[in-house]
């Protein structure tokens, strides 16, 4: 089985235009996967499916993943000039930089001809508001069809190319996307008031003489 | 010309049966099969358009049993996730526990015990025989072998699940995996109940052959019905027995070699057609199969702790990173996706559910046959709405 | 000859249904609630506050409301208010004890892990599950009076574990006994000089006489 850094190298001889980056993965599993351009993903996909070294011909699964906005502080030294004409001193300097969310769909691949896997496509979504599209893999690997159309009811990823793109959990007139962390559920429909605080305050306003004993003994927790 | 002048049905039709007019094909019939019905296998709605009797097409719509569980998972700790694994494939619950410690183990690097390992693939390959005896139960009843096939798995099923419930409480949410080994230990006369289940099973499964295997009217209604090429199956994603029917030699145990099934000496059963009858017999092979990987973990299993005694029960946090772990469950590669940025909840919590997956060739295996097939190729299938909805 | 696997099958479902007749191994129905199985040791339904005696539950309950089970338990069905007092338990120590812990058990999914993450074994799976209720809300809640169980009861329903548990809990308490005893005995030999080097020299309460050691 190559190593992730092998199969780029052997990505790039066939298609030199394509975006292709290795992203590590600490941690213990090492299971390191390859960062793919939207614009070549497809031709990649297929490369990798028909190439005889490899011969990823089995996609087993296809994951959503929602990543907020996100505030990186980077530590750097400098060394700055001592104002009173001693020597240099270091200081240390925190930049803060903001790194916008994005949506992001992780393939794992498998080869059933080689027996040999997983290797890890990611791709990535420009924002998570208006650039959303991604091109869809599933004219390569038939298995995404389902998978791919649950990230797009999930996480409202959309997926040029895809044969039959529509909700597939959620009902066909369901408004937003419930996997996404900013996701706020709502609290009208009907359920069963737990012991709680805050969801018996909720629940109160919905069921007013549910719970008098409980209401009674229990005060919202702070 | 109108519907009730060429209608077959006595009754106008009802709210969830349309005709559809087309110019070319006559008088298509859209009917909705579920999600109340008996023999879908769960709240699984197909709306299937016929032309008299043959589908001319098939859309499969679930998420009637759609439960959030990956969003539960994200806001629960990996722990806490353990009970929820048990509801995903609700007929199996020591295999999804098993998957989802592999993974977990997979991201933290844990280790686990040589006892644990034999006790999980000694449960493991339990559930894989009361999995396959359910299926040719409910293959049969759905095919209108009113109750007595079924009736007969089950009574072999209640043996199973008496020695689940003598391990881990439960008869079906067992709870029972942890990471880096097992919740509690089995006993010895816990393992002797264990072995005389073992020697037992292969006589009920030829009585269970006698029955069915030879029966004229199982073959006449499976043999040919439902034919999955290889290349198909590959390239959709099918695993488990469905893929090995088709002809494909791929058992994750024997590819990923997990646990510690390189040492079992045991062979995987193939498909040379396809059809829904070599689904239903490569089932029955993988069982004296498991027969076989049971008898020899019960006679090799070692003494030793059964947990992993660094194990932390709280305040377990896996470093950053993620994994991907699989086994090969009953129905097919039951995987894990976590993504941890180390805290006590996973950040990403993804199941890669087998049935789901399983079902995206649905509509290929029953266009040109009858209604009635479509009924006996969902059986084959092999599916569980709690997988298939999560 | 074509019929020769109906009649094959047509045979096996005789044996069945002749061999129902003799014996339990074709016939496997338990006549409920005339008859009733005999559960494993190990099947769990849903938990129960064990306390010493069955005189004074709420007294000698083991529970201290540390609040783990409640931040464990995975569909958060657990609801407890820790007491303002103390008061002594079993042992005679001062002891919180929860004022309210309620476990809705339509909520509860009985899996376990309050029982397994408990550090005083204070809340134990029991095997009662004939507790159906006309009340969805209030006849499925169930407060601490009715949840709390002697730990006789506990012997009854969980022999093995009941011991294990005893006998852990019974060395706890000796270790602990003993490590009085030695801090009283070195509390009452003649003190070596300086203070012990982790004090800053900014606290002089912990210098302070600690009160009367407990009597052994």
């Amino acid at each position: 089985m190559e190593t992730p850094e092998q199969i780029r190298d052997r990505i790039l001889a066939r298609l030199p235009g394509a975006a292709v980056a290795v992203v590590a993965n600490p941690g213990p599993a090492a299971q390191h996967s390859l960062l793919l351009g939207a614009a070549h993903a497809r031709d990649v996909a297929r490369l990798l499916r028909d190439d005889p070294g490899l011969q990823l011909d089995f996609c087993s699964n296809v994951s959503g993943v929602d990543w907020l906005d996100r505030e990186i502080v980077e530590t750097t030294k400098i060394t700055a000039p001592d104002p009173a004409g001693g020597p240099p001193k270091e200081l240390e300097q925190k930049t803060k930089r903001l790194q916008p969310g994005y949506l992001e769909v992780v393939y794992h691949l498998y080869s059933v001809a080689l027996r040999h896997g997983p290797v890890v496509l990611r791709l990535r979504t420009a924002n998570r508001t208006d650039l959303v599209t991604l091109p869809s893999l599933t004219p390569v690997w038939r298995s995404c069809e389902f998978q791919e159309r649950e990230v797009f009811d999930l996480f409202g990823v959309i997926f040029a190319g895809h044969p039959d793109l529509r909700r597939i959990l959620m009902w066909d007139e369901f408004r937003d996307h419930p996997m996404r962390k900013d996701y706020v559920e709502p609290d009208d429909y009907e359920w069963e008031p737990t012991p709680h605080g805050d969801v018996l305050a909720k629940a109160r306003r919905h069921y007013p003489a549910a719970e008098p004993a409980a209401a009674a003994k229990q005060e919202p927790k702070a | 010309m109108s519907v009730s002048d060429v209608s077959p049905l006595s009754s106008p039709p009802g709210p969830n049966v349309r005709a559809v007019h087309d110019e070319f094909h006559g008088d298509l019939l859209e009917v909705s099969m579920g999600p109340h019905h008996p023999s879908t296998h769960g709240v699984f709605r197909m709306i299937v358009t016929l032309d008299g009797e043959t589908v001319t097409k098939l859309k499969p719509v679930f998420g009637y049993l759609h439960r959030n569980h990956e969003k539960i998972g994200e806001n629960t700790s990996y722990l806490g996730s353990m009970p929820y694994t048990d509801r995903l494939d609700y007929l199996c619950s020591m295999t999804n526990n098993w998957a989802y410690a592999l993974a977990v183990e997979k991201l933290s690097g844990q280790t686990v015990p040589e006892r644990a390992e034999y006790l999980r693939i000694i449960l493991a390959e339990l559930t894989r025989l009361l999995n396959h005896t359910c299926l040719a139960g409910f293959l049969l009843q759905d095919s209108g072998a009113s109750g007595t096939p079924l009736m007969y798995a089950f009574r072999e099923r209640e043996k199973i699940l008496d020695l689940f419930e003598a391990l881990s409480g439960s008869r079906m949410m067992c709870n029972y995996q942890r990471f880096g080994g097992c919740r509690a230990d089995a006993t010895p006369a816990w393992l002797d109940a264990a072995r005389t289940l073992t020697d037992n099973y292969g006589g009920f499964l030829d009585e269970y052959e006698e029955l069915l295997t030879g029966n004229e009217i199982l073959m006449a209604r499976t043999q040919g019905i439902g034919r999955l090429t290889a290349k198909l199956a590959i390239g959709a994603g099918i695993t488990g027995p469905m893929l090995r029917a088709a002809g494909v030699a791929y058992d994750i145990r024997k590819v990923d070699g997990y646990g510690l099934y390189p040492r079992f000496n045991f062979r995987v059963p193939l498909g040379a057609h396809g059809d829904t009858y070599d689904r239903y017999m490569v089932r029955v092979l993988e069982m004296r199969e498991s027969i076989n990987i049971l008898r020899q973990a019960l006679r090799d299993i070692p003494d030793g702790p059964v947990m992993d005694p660094k194990a932390k029960l709280r305040g377990f946090r896996p470093k950053p990173g993620e994994a991907y772990g699989r086994i090969e469950g009953p129905k097919g590669e039951i995987g894990f996706f976590l993504i941890s940025e180390g805290g006590p909840n996973p950040y990403r919590y993804r199941v890669r559910p087998p049935s789901f997956i399983n079902l995206t060739i649905l509509e290929d295996l029953c266009l040109g046959h009858s209604v009635a097939d479509t009924v006996a190729i969902l059986g084959s299938i092999d599916i569980v709405l709690g997988e298939v909805d999560r | 000859m074509l019929g020769t696997g109906l009649i094959q099958g047509l045979a096996v479902t005789a044996r069945n249904f002749v061999g129902s007749f003799h014996g339990t191994k074709r016939f496997v129905t338990t006549q409920y609630p005339e008859e009733r199985t005999k559960l494993p040791e190990a099947y769990r339904n849903f938990p129960f506050l064990v306390c010493e005696s069955a005189d004074d539950p709420m007294g000698t309950l083991r529970c201290v409301a540390c609040q783990i089970c409640e931040k464990e338990c995975p569909p958060q069905c657990i609801y407890i208010e820790k007491s303002k007092d103390k008061k002594p338990d079993a042992n005679g120590k001062m002891q919180i004890y929860p004022a309210v812990f309620d476990i809705d058990i339509a909520v509860c999914m009985s899996c376990q892990i309050c029982v397994e993450v408990c550090p005083f074994d204070a809340i134990e799976m029991d095997q009662v599950f004939e507790i159906a209720a006309t009340d969805r809300f209030t006849g499925l809640m169930m407060d601490r009076h009715a949840l709390a169980k002697p730990n006789g009861y506990f012997h009854q329903i969980h022999p093995t574990q009941a011991e294990e548990v005893d006998s852990r809990l019974a060395a706890e308490r000796l270790a602990a006994e003993k490590k009085a005893q030695a801090a009283a005995a070195a509390k009452a030999a003649p003190r070596p000089a300086p203070a012990p080097p982790a004090q800053s020299p900014g606290a002089p309460s912990a210098q302070a006489p600690k009160p009367a050691a407990p009597a052994a």
